[in-house]
């Protein structure tokens, strides 16, 4: 745990690099979200084929200064499966997009998994002890013919291989018309909300039959739609705060105290647009894919096409701070927007003392920001590029004219290979990016 | 018809968009004239790309409605100012005097599945459309295929075609500001744009079969907006005289007067060919395939005419 190193004294190397070789990608396997636990012990990855497969962290040496860590295979459970709607004749995929943990309460584990329609609450406990030794049954579980018994003993446990069970606890179903983009779980640890296009449900985690609906931005006739909810959040720390943001690039804060109902936001956070930048795909590019608050509470982070916005929860007129993710690709909108890349969702994180965000860019290219030192890196996942414990290099876009040696201009770019989904360990320097079936594990050599 | 080795005349302010907010002034120049065009085409390219995305629909997952809002809200943006322009008007009047029976302007709707009432109907997957659009509109983006019915399509282009102004008509560069990209991506647009068109119409088409077996109202409205409804009418004898009278030293004269001189011999069709044969690019394109469509309007304005 090393904070207040500047990002600029980080020396990333690839710890692991999980998922297959192969360059043709099964379509069920493609990573759709990715989340830690709140000790960054455990790491929940979903995929498109309903699984989530967690990894656990294993210390090697923590005695040491540099000790380096490893994710391995903790439990792996199908989570969704696939449905048919038959009402409307649809297929609804089994895709995960969202895993958030719960905070842990006893040795279980809990995790809420959605996909578009449904959220499920599972549990994942070990076993690692069985009972031996019953009066009435056999060992494999026969009964045994009550007149053969002849003493009593007292069944006593035993030492099993570890087992991991992933159980689901509840299922949370039919309360979305549209599809779930968002989950998350309250700080009062007890309720939770969950967003669609169009609205956002609050539930207990206890009760499935019933949740309440709190945020309705349905219009009554649907020819008027012309903004939808693209994420949703409740703060760390105030249990009464939520966020959500749109299509159109805003953010709204709502209060669940000022009313049952919260359509009227009691702030909302909304950059004025710049004229010089206008074209017919400002809106598009202005759309918010992830909204995610500090940990302190103080500050929340937005992902827009190309950047990255801070803002201070106290100002609503503009973000404290912006970063451009990949501004070269400004003029390059009109064929992102025909290859339809312009629609793609990043997501974007913070790390643990909330002085640094990353998020990811095409060509599996990734960025870190800090924000204390005004510095900033380009990063890549691969393993051609990547030796293990070998300090991965900083990438640079040639956005025009001479291209440097070493770097890669726009054109060349693949834009098939994206990083969607990235995470920061919440305590340590260790990062894990999903490219489109693979995981990367990058941890800071000085960890 | 005109005359063989007549350019023609610039069209009278009636048919030239105007550009917007400029009501009052006079005539603008010449280059003013050009970017305009120039920027009406490519506005019209991506009011058809976008088109083509909204009817596009994954048939057995429900579309993404983020993503069907965000190109619906891009088409009523490009509508807006094509309205303000004046442009608007003359493309659906025209085009409902080419071909198609006058059907109404389709009032903005949104069939989003997820209604109750659609959900009750048992409907199939509905795109979100916004503005209705008039489905002679949808048949324009068959001419660049080079497949299919000429005449039919012929007819239809010439339509469009008086937003343009074939005298002061150039192939240059783009720079229109801050509105659009680079000429590359233009040309690359429109190259992608017309194998799109050609997947799409098959698509759609048999989509749309398939929900006119539906609620036979719900889906004409959804699909009727962007399809070729109707099956190609009959050829106009008028334009068929007109395609008659077309020869191989007709074109040569065009090809001169463009100035495209080291070009070789070709008609139209050649050109559409030509150009369906390239395939899809990365993101960096040449800029003579968008010179080439230049020419492609440019000659299909002279033998069609006004």
């Amino acid at each position: 745990m090393l904070f207040g190193r500047s990002g600029g004294d980080m020396q990333w190397c690839l710890s692991q690099a999980k998922g297959s070789l192969d360059d043709d990608v099964t379509e069920a396997d493609i990573i759709s979200t990715l989340e830690f636990n709140h000790t960054g012990e455990l790491l929940a990855t979903g995929d498109k084929g309903g699984r989530i497969v967690i990894f656990q962290q294993e210390i090697e040496n923590k005695r040491q200064p540099q000790y380096r860590s490893e994710y391995n295979v903790y439990s792996t459970f199908q989570s969704h499966e696939p449905e048919f709607d038959y009402l409307k004749s649809l297929e609804i995929e089994e895709k995960i997009n969202k895993i958030r943990w719960i905070p842990q309460k006893n040795a279980a584990h809990f995790l809420l998994s959605t996909n578009d329609k449904t959220i499920k609450l599972w549990k994942i406990s070990e076993r690692d002890k069985r009972p031996e030794g019953y009066n009435l049954k056999e060992e494999d579980g026969r009964y045994r013919d009550p007149s053969t018994v002849t003493s009593l003993r007292v069944p006593v446990f035993r030492p099993m291989d570890l087992m991991v069970e992933a159980s689901p606890r509840k299922v949370f179903a039919n309360a979305h018309t549209y599809h779930i983009n968002s989950v998350s779980v309250n700080s009062d640890n007890e309720t939770y909300l969950s967003a669609d296009d169009l609205r956002i449900n609050l539930w207990h985690l206890e009760i499935t039959d019933r949740s309440f609906n709190i945020v309705d931005i349905k219009p009554a006739n649907m020819e008027e739609l012309t903004e939808v909810i693209t994420a949703a959040e409740f703060h760390p720390h105030q249990c009464n705060t939520f966020v959500y943001s749109s299509s159109k690039g805003t953010i709204r804060m709502c209060d669940m105290r000022a009313s049952a109902l919260c359509d009227k936001h009691s702030k909302m956070f909304e950059e004025p647009e710049d004229p010089s930048n206008r074209s017919f795909f400002s809106e598009i590019i202005s759309s918010i894919s992830d909204v995610k608050f500090s940990h302190s509470g103080r500050y929340m982070m937005t992902r827009d096409y190309l950047s990255v916005k801070i803002w201070d929860l106290n100002m609503e007129s503009k973000p404290v701070e912006t970063y451009q993710v990949h501004e070269y690709l400004r003029s390059k909108l009109c064929s992102l927007y025909e290859n339809d890349c312009i629609f793609d969702k990043f997501e974007c994180c913070w790390n643990g003392n909330d002085s640094m965000v990353m998020t990811g860019s095409y060509n599996n290219f990734f960025r870190m920001f800090d924000r204390d030192h005004r510095w900033d890196v380009t990063l890549e996942a691969s393993r051609e590029n990547s030796k293990p414990f070998q300090v991965i290099k900083p990438r640079k876009v040639c956005a025009g004219g001479k291209r440097k040696k070493d770097e890669i201009s726009v054109d060349s770019l693949d834009f098939n290979k994206k990083i969607l989904h990235t995470a920061w360990h919440p305590q340590d320097s260790i990062i894990v990016v999903a490219t489109t079936n693979n995981l990367y594990i990058f941890q800071d050599k000085m960890n | 018809m005109f005359p063989k080795g007549t350019k023609r005349k610039f069209s009278d302010s009636g048919e030239e968009p105007v550009p917007s907010g400029e009501q009052g002034q006079p005539a603008p120049s010449a280059a003013a004239r050009t970017l305009s065009s120039s920027y009406s085409l490519q506005r019209q390219s991506l009011l058809d790309m976008s088109l083509i995305k909204l009817q596009l629909c994954h048939m057995l997952v429900e579309p993404n409605l983020c993503r069907s809002v965000l190109i619906a809200n891009t088409v009523r943006q490009i509508q807006e100012e094509m309205t303000q322009d004046g442009t608007w008007q003359i493309m659906t009047q025209a085009l409902a005097a080419a071909q198609c029976p006058a059907d109404r302007l389709v009032a903005t709707e949104v069939l989003c599945r997820q209604t109750d009432m659609a959900a009750q109907a048992g409907q199939s997957p509905k795109p979100f459309s916004v503005v209705g659009l008039e489905e002679g509109y949808h048949s324009e983006e068959v001419v660049m295929d080079g497949d299919g019915d000429t005449e039919v399509t012929m007819s239809t282009l010439s339509t469009v075609s008086p937003q343009l102004s074939s005298a002061s008509y150039l192939p240059g560069p783009f720079g229109m500001g801050p509105c659009w990209e680079e000429e590359e991506e233009e040309g690359e647009c429109e190259e992608d744009e017309e194998e799109d068109s050609e997947e799409c119409v098959s698509e759609g088409e048999e989509a749309d079969r398939d929900h006119l077996t539906g609620d036979s109202r719900t889906g004409e409205q959804v699909f009727g907006t962007f399809e070729i409804k109707h099956p190609a009418p009959p050829p106009d004898p008028a334009l068929e005289e007109l395609f008659s009278d077309v020869d191989a030293s007709y074109y040569d004269l065009d090809t001169v007067l463009t100035g495209m001189q080291s070009a070789p011999k070709m008609g139209p069709y050649d050109l559409l060919e030509s150009l369906s044969s390239h395939g899809p690019t990365a993101l960096s394109s040449s800029t003579s395939c968008r010179s080439d469509l230049n020419e492609l309007d440019h000659i299909m304005e002279i033998i069609v005419g006004s």
